[in-house]
């Protein structure tokens, strides 16, 4: 028959416009920005800092190692170190980045910043709806635009903040515990550990 | 003659005109792109027509160039992998997995079980969203327009949302490190994908009931666009599109890298190397796929996923050489590193598949018509992020 092939392809066509009407699976259209969505827990878009404490400028975990800047393969990261050390969320002297930009203009998520950074200071947002009509000044966030709280990330990555915590935790531990002589050095870093926990 | 079609024209007044087949017509240049929908991209196809049928094709290529491999010289190892996502970016968990092949010859680093079916499992699936856009842009280039290809993209995305879950982007994965993964499964990612898996043979013979038997398609496909095994070896063209050609060369097969001479599987082979062969071959190739990922689900291992040996940041290779080569969707995809010893290679080299398959294009193409130049070139199934690197 000549025509039976075709006839047979248009059967499929019919049965999933009719079933469209009945069936999720046949109609996946979401109507955004009415519908969206859930987020998947693994999405990553564009790195912030992460902060603890209430002051986002003062709980910065970003010791200003530099270790992302180098290793960004588009270079979209640019930090300038501080010239004095402020105590960090462990109590210990630390530098603390001065100016910390990146321009996510650039920035092509691949997520290598997080993966290098030894301090868990950087990690990937997921907000998505970044348009702006500022093409240079809208794109380029700087520290203040960068810092979000560690309570956010656990809202939006629960499973990693919660490993992240976890590891964080362990090595306040072991620095409280091989700064034991000095208690008014450890004592804070106790405090802060229980915080967190 | 019907009076009724002469809108009350008198009929003597309309004389025949003279109509010649045989003299040498004007040849007429028409530039096809860079911008021409049937193009899949920036790629542009100068064709010299006479009437309908095609005298000469000139491919212009390079409207995508981004300097990827002095890009490569530039970054570090590590820094390689995320542009590799973006050669070819519908398969980026394959491009990363030829990239880390080569540097893992450079450094001789073990990849754990685990890694290895984790790399089989996401090739597989990335085949199979490749090969089912593929057929769907095939078929949207006879004009089917879009019926055949959003069904293919409603699975596709299926496999897209997988891809997310575990490494956190649809399509530019930046999954893949050398000497094994870079995350592990996220809980309930093994479900989905069972789940997913039992769908996709119906998903398959749906696919297949749409369009196989379709008299329209086959009027179009078959016969047109045919390349012999000789042009197809010589050419060194190489995936689907050689095997259309009755060719039996699949690098699963031949170089068995990975783990895959574990897995039982069977390669489709053409006849005629035309465009229904292409087509067909990877219809089946999608069956072949869904079995070798229902194996690897029921024997992946758990363990490491990372070769504790592997050096991510800073890493210095010794110096040497190395070609590392799968098979990807489009054909053998390899890459060709030189390390110095210094943290950058010395020479990065990539052996793209669908820049080497669209070489014998015009000879595909030559007295074609111009409309099945256009499904010949979707045949071919070039991504120009491939193409122009």
């Amino acid at each position: 028959m000549l025509a039976g092939g075709i006839l047979k392809g248009l059967a499929v066509t019919a049965r999933n416009f009719f079933e469209s009407f009945v069936s999720k699976e046949r109609l996946t259209t979401v109507q955004y920005p009415d519908e969206r969505l859930p987020q998947i827990e693994a999405t990553r878009d564009f790195p912030f800092l992460v902060y603890d404490g209430p002051d986002a400028m003062a709980g910065l975990r970003c010791v200003s190692c530099q270790i992302c800047e180098k290793e960004c393969p588009p270079k979209c990261i640019f930090i300038e170190k501080s010239t004095d050390r402020k105590p960090d969320a462990a109590g210990k002297l630390q530098f603390y980045p001065a100016k910390f930009n990146i321009d996510i203009s650039v920035c092509m998520s691949c997520q290598i910043c997080v993966e290098v950074c030894p301090f868990d200071a950087i990690k990937m947002d997921v907000e998505f709806e970044l348009a702006t009509d500022d093409r240079f000044g809208g794109l380029l966030l700087d520290k203040q635009k960068l810092a979000k709280s560690n309570e956010y990330y656990h809202r939006i990555h629960p499973t990693e903040a919660n490993t992240v915590d976890g590891k964080l935790a362990a090595a306040r531990a072991k620095v409280a515990a091989a700064a034991q002589p000095k208690p008014q050095v450890a004592a804070p870093a106790v405090a802060g550990s229980e915080v967190k926990a | 003659m019907n009076s009724d079609l002469l809108h009350g024209v008198p009929a003597d007044t309309i004389t025949r005109r003279e109509v010649s087949y045989d003299h040498e017509g004007e040849t007429l240049e028409v530039s096809m792109g860079p911008h021409h929908p049937s193009t899949h991209g920036v790629f542009r196809m100068d064709v010299k027509l006479e009437g309908e049928r095609i005298v000469r094709l000139k491919p212009v290529l390079g409207y995508l160039h981004r300097n990827h491999e002095k890009l490569g010289e530039k970054s570090t190892y590590l820094g390689s992998i995320p542009y590799t996502d973006r050669l070819d970016y519908f398969c980026s968990m394959t491009n990363n997995w030829a990239y880390c092949i080569a540097v893992e010859q450079l450094a001789a680093f073990e990849v754990p079980e685990r890694a290895q079916y984790l790399r089989v499992i996401l090739a597989e699936l990335t085949r199979l969203q490749n090969h089912a856009s593929a057929v769907g842009f095939l078929v949207q280039d006879m004009g089917a327009s879009g019926t055949p290809l959003m069904y293919a993209f409603r699975q596709r995305e299926k496999i897209l949302d997988l891809f997310e879950a575990l490494s956190g982007s649809r399509m530019m994965c930046n999954y893949m490190r050398f000497g094994g993964c870079r995350v592990d499964l996220p809980a309930g990612w093994l479900d989905q994908l069972k789940v997913l898996m039992n769908g996709f043979p119906a998903f398959l013979d749906e696919f297949e009931k749409l369009l196989v038997s379709n008299e329209i398609l086959m009027a179009r496909t078959q016969g047109i666009g045919e390349v012999s095994a000789k042009i197809a070896i010589n050419a060194g063209i190489t995936g689907p599109m050689l095997r259309a050609a009755g060719v039996n060369y699949d690098l699963r097969k031949v170089d068995g890298y990975g783990i895959y001479p574990r897995f039982d599987f069977k390669v489709p082979l053409g006849e005629h190397g035309d465009v229904y062969d292409r087509y067909m071959v990877r219809v089946l190739e999608m069956r072949e796929s869904v079995k070798i990922l229902n194996q690897a689900i029921a024997q992946l291992p758990e363990g490491p996923i990372l070769d504790p040996k592997a050096k991510l940041r800073g890493f210095r290779p010794k110096a040497g050489e190395s070609y590392g080569r799968i098979e990807a969707p489009k054909g053998e995809l390899g890459f060709y590193l030189i390390s110095d010893g210094s943290p950058n290679p010395y020479r990065y080299r990539i052996r793209p598949p669908s820049f080497v398959n669209l070489t014998v294009l015009e000879d595909m193409c030559l007295g074609a018509n111009i409309a099945d130049a256009v499904i010949i070139l979707g045949s071919v199934d070039i991504v120009l992020g491939e193409v122009d690197r």
